[in-house]
């Protein structure tokens, strides 16, 4: 199909996707960087001058960024930690024979679909709520004292809500993958004599590494950047320990109207986001190929 | 593929499964039985479960004080509008990358693909001065441009994995046939590509639908969807909980029921083919 | 009408040559067939006349109009695809009748011609179901009418039988060729079987890595085969290769026989050698023969012969039969 005719046609049809996601991608981040060089206040507009590097300077060696980023990162692994050790059971669990598979599997994939405010509120007040929430019930059930879940571990309290949301989504990718296997290449290594174990060992997991792979770094593109669960729930309190990098640029930007500290803490945030999508980009490239 | 499990391990994943689903659907169980107590009863320690007063009287009242349809309007708007003009960028560029690739294609993909893995985060600030000076502040003009472009590079790949998927030769028996570029896009490619386009627009819609990076961010009341509704009860004003649940129902179920549909979908247009 | 002439066509992807220089002149009504190992060339030789691709250099010329730049459409020829690319959301009505809605026709004249093609293709029973609910065999021959209702110049064929299982690709096979002779239509048809070739064609065009190796009729190519690359791809089993000076002709490089021109001669009359397998087919025996120096060789020997494996034999080839050629592989005639 590759007549001229068909190639002029191509890319006068490619053409407009492409200009917009370029104006999409390079305004702003030219903006951002411009800022990030600025001394610029949205409080006092009249008055800003260049400063060079030292909004970075300033960004960097700020106590909060320090916090913020150990918040990210703690958020972000311990949300991987969980979808990804508790969905790789559950996707075994719903390959086997199961009565009403069907019916579970819109169970699970559910909370992937609500909007993460509602969420956030819904786990907020009607489960954790230390009074009158469903766990402080459940604790009495058992004798133990309910924990007051966002005073006395927030983090942790957000990083439950963020693993609910993500939970059905690495469930549902190893789900697809172990579908995917060969159902005779199991049969062999059964013929073969392979216990269960150790065709889960040989054959199931390395066929799940790269579907692992592709969960790790898609749930970090979006995880680097949780907002909404923070900006309901907490407000990135109590003190600066629910935090992340985004809500932390969030709050320079919106609330402390600091244009430039928040451009270059902005850049900072979208090199760390480079990092990741290096790899992803990557992985998907190659499926490209095939 | 039928192989042979004995009945005992077959009831043992099942309540196994079952216990796991339940347990995860629960939140959204709790929300729905909540949004039919009373005020009181959504408080009352011991939680009641099924045995209390149902009533309907919360979606009423969501309605009456806070103009529930107002936002449910402006969320529909929002997200069919920004997935309908993705589409119509995007299925010209699909078929391009599919049907005419040339050197560059993968490329081009790829880098599309790297445009999505920006933070929102670090072009806040431009995005937010862009639209205060042009006043797209807190417009549905404004929500729909910035949702389109986001969600672009998915609607794109997406449309390209299932147009990939189309045999070309079957494209070019309808060359051979006599039908010019036209025809056989509208008497060949669409209605062989209705599936993948369904979920593409399907999968999008939701995804703009549940967006909430931009909207908090970028609207207050005028152009509002349902996400920022729903966030303005964190603030909370006496007794809430009933009428929180019943407005997040309203949000979030024709969203889930659609999503049911697409699940299979949801896979590779999430992860970008690299998982089918 | 049609006929088709190709002269200097050259195509190249990037820096591979596809094919270089093809010269071919296709007589009108003419079946030719395109054979070639894979990767030769002839698929993008098809699809080259076809218009679906450009050609980098030269002039394709039907009934004497360089079609060169004319779109797949505006050329008059139907194609026949390996995968048959019927539409699958179209009934089999629909898939024959697209060409002709394409083009305009008057309803009437449509179903008029689509009830035709279907009767002579025995679709009849089958116009309104959709290509899934057809067996391999039929959709094949939705995939013939919906080439001969338009009444082309000219069938391509791209491999059009691999995807069929034997019997029926034998079948298939004849009802082409029958179906050919009794339009008259020119036919451009692309296999790798050389036995497909040889069965179907008028004339043969031997590809080998984008070259034309050799242009004529079946018996031709197998009588006289030009070079070394042909008499090694026509016929089956493949022709025997000697090296001339082993064989006592020191003068030519190399010495063809084919299997069956080798004869079982009295002890101490040709090449000896050893038995290492026998076939027995009953209508045929094949004997692979170790002959030392000489190589393995293949016999085929007509009828049941009670030979086994660690057998001595001597086996004395057809001196009227023998192919010899020079060290370029280019047949020497006398």
């Amino acid at each position: 199909m590759a007549t001229q005719q068909t190639q002029v046609l191509g890319r006068a049809l490619l053409t407009p996707a492409v200009a917009l996601l370029f104006i999409w991608m390079i305004v702003p981040l030219a903006m951002t960087i411009y800022f990030s060089t600025l001394h610029y206040s949205l409080l006092d507009s009249e008055a800003w001058s260049f400063v060079g590097l030292e909004n970075f300077r300033y960004f960097l060696t700020d106590p909060a960024f320090l916090t913020a980023l150990r918040n990210t990162l703690v958020l972000v692994g311990s949300v991987l930690a969980i979808t990804i050790l508790l969905g790789t059971p559950l996707a075994l669990l719903l390959d086997q024979q199961v009565v009403g598979r069907s019916i579970i599997r819109l169970m699970v994939i559910a909370p992937f679909f609500v909007m993460p405010t509602v969420s956030a509120l819904v786990w907020k007040n009607l489960l954790m709520h230390p009074v009158s929430g469903l766990f402080a019930w459940v604790a009495t059930l058992v004798g133990t004292t309910p924990i007051d879940w966002f005073n006395d571990v927030p983090l942790f309290s957000v990083i439950l809500i963020v693993a609910w949301q993500w939970l059905p989504f690495a469930t549902l990718i190893l789900l697809t993958a172990l579908q995917s296997q060969d159902e005779e290449q199991k049969e062999a290594a059964e013929m073969d004599g392979a216990s269960a174990l150790s065709t889960f060992i040989y054959l199931t997991l390395p066929h799940l590494a790269r579907p692992i792979t592709v969960v790790i770094l898609i749930e970090t593109i979006f995880l680097l950047t949780v907002f909404a669960e923070i900006f309901v729930t907490t407000g990135g309190g109590p003190g600066l320990a629910t935090t992340n990098i985004a809500f932390l640029i969030y709050t320079q930007a919106l609330v402390q109207y600091d244009v430039g500290n928040a451009s270059a803490g902005g850049l900072v945030a979208v090199v760390i986001a480079n990092i990741v999508a290096f790899f992803l980009v990557r992985i998907v490239g190659r499926n490209l190929e095939a | 593929m039928a192989r042979k499990v004995t009945a005992r391990r077959v009831w043992v994943s099942t309540a196994a499964a079952w216990l796991f689903g339940f347990l995860i659907f629960l939140p959204i169980l709790w929300m729905v039985l909540t949004s039919f107590k009373t005020e009181l009863e959504a408080f009352s320690m011991p939680p009641k479960f099924l045995l209390f007063h149902w009533t309907t009287e919360n979606y009423a009242t969501v309605q009456e004080r806070s103009d529930y349809f107002h936002h449910a309007v402006n969320s529909l708007l929002i997200a069919g509008g920004s997935t309908l003009i993705a589409m119509i960028i995007a299925i010209p560029a699909a078929w391009s990358m599919a049907f005419a690739p040339t050197r560059r294609t993968k490329d081009i993909l790829l880098w599309m693909l790297s445009t999505k893995m920006m933070p929102s985060v670090g072009v806040l600030l431009p995005i937010y001065l862009i639209y205060r000076d042009f006043g797209l502040l807190d417009r549905r003009a404004g929500l729909v441009m910035i949702l389109c472009l986001g969600n672009l590079p998915i609607v794109i790949w997406m449309l390209f994995t299932y147009f990939k998927e189309i045999p070309k030769d079957i494209l070019e028996a309808a060359r051979m046939d006599g039908a010019t570029i036209g025809r056989e896009l509208v008497y060949v490619l669409t209605p062989m590509a209705i599936p993948g386009l369904a979920s593409t627009l399907l999968l999008n819609f939701i995804l703009a639908w549940n967006e909430a990076f931009w909207t908090l961010n970028l609207s207050t009341s005028d152009a509002a969807p349902l996400t920022v509704f729903i966030a303005s009860y964190s603030s909370p004003e006496g007794l809430f909980w009933a009428k929180l649940s019943a407005a997040s129902t309203l949000a979030i179920a024709p969203i889930i029921i659609l999503g049911w549909f697409t699940q299979r979908q949801l896979v590779r247009g999430l992860t970008f083919g690299a998982v089918k | 009408m049609g006929q088709i002439t190709l002269q200097g066509v050259r195509k190249s992807f990037g820096p591979v040559n596809i094919i270089k220089d093809a010269n071919l002149d296709i007589e009108n009504g003419s079946f030719v067939v395109f054979v070639g190992p894979s990767g030769c060339g002839k698929t993008t030789l098809l699809r080259l006349i076809a218009g679906l691709e450009d050609v980098t250099g030269g002039q394709i010329l039907i009934d004497g109009r360089n079609v060169v730049g004319v779109p797949p459409a505006k050329r008059g020829l139907s194609m026949v695809f390996q995968s048959y690319a019927l539409y699958p959301h179209m009934s089999v009505r629909g898939n024959i009748a697209f060409g002709l809605k394409m083009a305009g026709l008057p309803r009437s004249d449509i179903d008029r011609k689509v009830e035709a093609a279907a009767a002579t293709l025995n679709l009849t029973p089958y116009l309104d179901r959709k290509p899934r609910e057809l067996s391999g065999g039929q959709r094949q021959r939705v995939a013939i009418g919906r080439a001969i209702v338009r009444e082309p110049k000219a069938f391509l064929f791209d491999e059009p039988l691999s995807n069929l299982d034997a019997a029926l690709r034998v079948q298939m096979r004849m009802e082409v060729a029958k179906l050919q002779k009794q339009l008259a239509t020119t036919a451009i048809y692309v296999t790798h079987d050389q036995v497909e070739a040889m069965t179907m064609a008028d004339k043969i065009v031997v590809l080998n890595a984008g070259n034309i190796e050799q242009y004529g009729s079946p018996l031709e190519l197998y009588e006289r085969p030009a070079n070394l690359f042909v008499a090694g791809f026509i016929g089956s089993p493949k022709m025997n290769f000697v090296p001339g000076e082993v064989a006592g002709e020191p003068s030519v490089a190399t010495l063809g026989v084919r299997p069956e021109h080798l004869k079982i001669g009295k002890e101490g009359e040709g090449w000896p050698g050893t038995v290492s397998v026998a076939e027995h087919l009953g209508s045929d025996t094949f004997l692979y023969v170790d002959a030392g120096k000489l190589g393995l060789l293949t016999a085929r020997c007509i009828g049941e012969f009670n030979f086994k494996a660690g057998d001595r034999i001597w086996l004395s080839p057809d001196p009227a039969r023998l192919h010899r050629f020079d060290k370029d592989g280019v047949v020497i005639r006398t």
